[in-house]
């Protein structure tokens, strides 16, 4: 088979002919090509980059959620999907809304994604619809909070001896304690 | 049916259908490190694995969104401790591929050697260490005495052994010491020799190679859609190397060959890393080489938003201070932007996803531990296999308790 080499309008011309009009926010960060897309269609266009016989979309190299407290839609889940075949990265965005927000899984489609959604299912939360095992993974299994979302401070609010004013910023008015 | 007089032996047919659950860990010799797994034995043999991680978890991304960017640095020690600067050296890249900061080729180069030493360090600990789990205890101490001298070179270099904190967003904390060129140079001189040694022990090794192959094996396709990156993707026949594939720090200027295995196994993953420390030896050696060509004594860029100035002059230079004030107070200018950059770890691939909105300290940083990722195939990898196997399987993969749990 001749060697292409994929461009970005390439790949976002195929998804766009096969899934329409649904991306958006297209942006090129750091020359890897970003789009946000919604959450009913995002396992479908994993699973049509994966089997896709150009654009080979083998490996999804990684998973992890942002949190926004600010904006609507609070949560933001990023898949990077990687194409060996042709060097070329991809990256989903997903925005949430809800508590706890859900999306369905993507283990269906790439192994990898087990661990990877327990862990952000461990700190942020977010409910993978039909995981196979979502259950906590490096957190211990009583905690009862999601200690990545951007309420919970990174040390113990009870304390104190120290006080955020002394450090000429003011307390975030979104801390919450932790007992 | 029990038998009669002794109702707990049961009768011939009965036997082969009990199994055993027998959990090993979360801290055990044979397990290099802080893993637990539950094992559902039938005789010998695993009939299913379960594994628990986070025994060391000790909250690195949550740190690092309330730390300015030069802290998060030690933080990145602590993942793979094994090959600490790799990790040090991906952290200050992602920083400065966000910041838009250009290296001068020398700093690059003297990045090159410092994450090549990192890298054999790294495979002569898993590879040596794989040797003791199938009884070969020799290799391992000629070995560790060559990884005592690649120590002795970052103490010259940083002052520190395991956790290095080498470098800084820019370049390097300071020139390298004239001793630590001797001590690398000595190093290239005496180690092919003793590693020639360590192979002629094991790659030929009847013993270990009926220890080895066909254990733990796992295909190409089934590593992909693991997630599997680094030498464990390589054995399974896929040439996937970011040092090839995204160079960065200059790795396109070097000239060296991606080893890959055939069949995935045990063995397969061993020869891959042996045959990567000597294509690292040869990167040293071409870095040297072009080091030679630069000119001497530069050894970080010219950003003074980002690099601290010496000393002497915050002392006697209105802007030095200024600098050094910023830039202690984490005040320096990061633009707005989100931005993954991964390197070639000791055992895959390391990467960054940053976040940043103009803040003193990321937004949001994940840190994609290669470790973490593919040690969920390790149930799949060992079921049906011999314990004994389990334990040299779990050896060869190279999974680093620090970086699995972050």
């Amino acid at each position: 088979m001749e060697k292409i080499t994929l461009t970005k309008e390439m790949v976002l011309q195929t998804l766009q002919n096969n899934f329409g009009n649904i991306f958006s926010n297209i942006e090129e960060p750091y020359g890897i090509l970003t789009a946000t897309v919604t959450k009913d269609k995002i396992i479908d266009i994993l699973a049509f980059l994966n089997k896709h016989e150009i654009l080979q979309f083998q490996m999804l190299t990684d998973l992890c959620a942002v949190h926004f407290p600010e904006r609507d839609k609070k949560f933001q889940i990023v898949y990077h999907v990687h194409s060996l075949s042709n060097n070329f990265r991809l990256r989903l965005k997903v925005d949430l809304d809800g508590d706890p927000p859900k999306i369905p899984t993507a283990t269906i489609v790439y192994a990898t994604a087990n661990w990877m959604e327990r862990e952000t299912y461990d700190f942020y939360g977010v409910i993978f619809e039909g995981h196979p095992n979502l259950k906590r993974i490096l957190n211990i299994d009583d905690m009862v909070i999601f200690p990545m979302r951007k309420e919970y401070p990174l040390e113990d609010n009870t304390r104190t001896d120290k006080d955020d004013r002394m450090f000429g910023r003011e307390p975030n008015p979104l801390f919450k304690p932790l007992i | 049916m029990s038998n009669p007089t002794h109702k707990h032996i049961k009768l011939e047919g009965e036997l082969e259908k009990e199994t055993n659950t027998i959990n090993i860990g979360p801290t055990h010799p044979a397990t290099h490190g802080v893993f637990q797994n539950i094992m559902e034995m039938d005789g010998e043999r695993i009939l299913s694995a379960d594994t628990t991680v986070g025994y060391i978890h000790r909250a690195f991304e949550k740190i690092a969104e309330h730390r300015p960017y030069y802290q998060i640095t030690p933080l990145t020690d602590r993942l793979n401790y094994c090959s600490a600067p790799i990790n040090n050296m991906g952290w200050h890249t992602t920083v400065e591929k966000l910041a838009g900061i250009k290296l001068p080729k020398r700093v690059e180069y003297l990045r090159v050697i410092i994450m090549e030493l990192a890298r054999i360090a790294d495979h002569l600990v898993c590879n040596s260490v794989l040797g003791v789990d199938t009884g070969a205890f020799t290799g391992f101490l000629y070995v560790f005495q060559e990884r005592e001298k690649i120590y002795e070179i970052w103490e010259d270099i940083c002052g520190s052994r395991l956790t290095t904190n080498i470098g800084r967003v820019g370049g390097f904390e300071r020139e390298w010491p004239n001793s630590s060129f001797e001590k690398l140079d000595k190093f290239l001189a005496g180690f092919p020799k003793v590693f020639k040694e360590f192979e002629n022990l094991f790659n030929r090794n009847r013993i270990f190679i009926e220890r080895t192959a066909g254990v733990g094996s796992i295909s190409a396709d089934r590593a992909l859609n693991y997630g599997f990156t680094g030498p464990n993707l390589r054995a399974t026949g896929v040439d996937y190397d970011i040092r090839a594939m995204y160079p960065y720090s200059s790795y396109e200027e070097f000239d060296f060959k991606v080893p890959v295995g055939k069949r995935g196994d045990t063995y397969d993953r061993f020869l891959v890393r042996n045959e990567e420390v000597w294509q690292s030896i040869s990167i040293i050696k071409q870095a040297l080489e072009k080091i030679a060509k630069e000119p001497a004594g530069v050894f970080h860029a010219d950003v003074p938003e980002y690099y601290l100035p010496p000393k002497e002059e915050v002392y006697h230079n209105m802007e030095a201070l200024i600098y050094h004030f910023k830039i202690v107070m984490g005040e320096v200018p990061i633009p707005k932007g989100e931005v993954y950059h991964s390197v070639e770890g000791g055992n895959g691939e390391l990467g960054f996803y940053l976040i940043s909105d103009g803040g003193r300290c990321p937004y949001r940083l994940h840190f994609r531990r290669p470790c973490f990722i593919y040690y969920q195939a390790f149930e799949e990898m060992v079921k049906g296999e011999l314990l004994s196997d389990a334990i040299v399987t779990l050896s060869s993969m190279n999974i680093i308790a620090g970086e699995l749990d972050g």
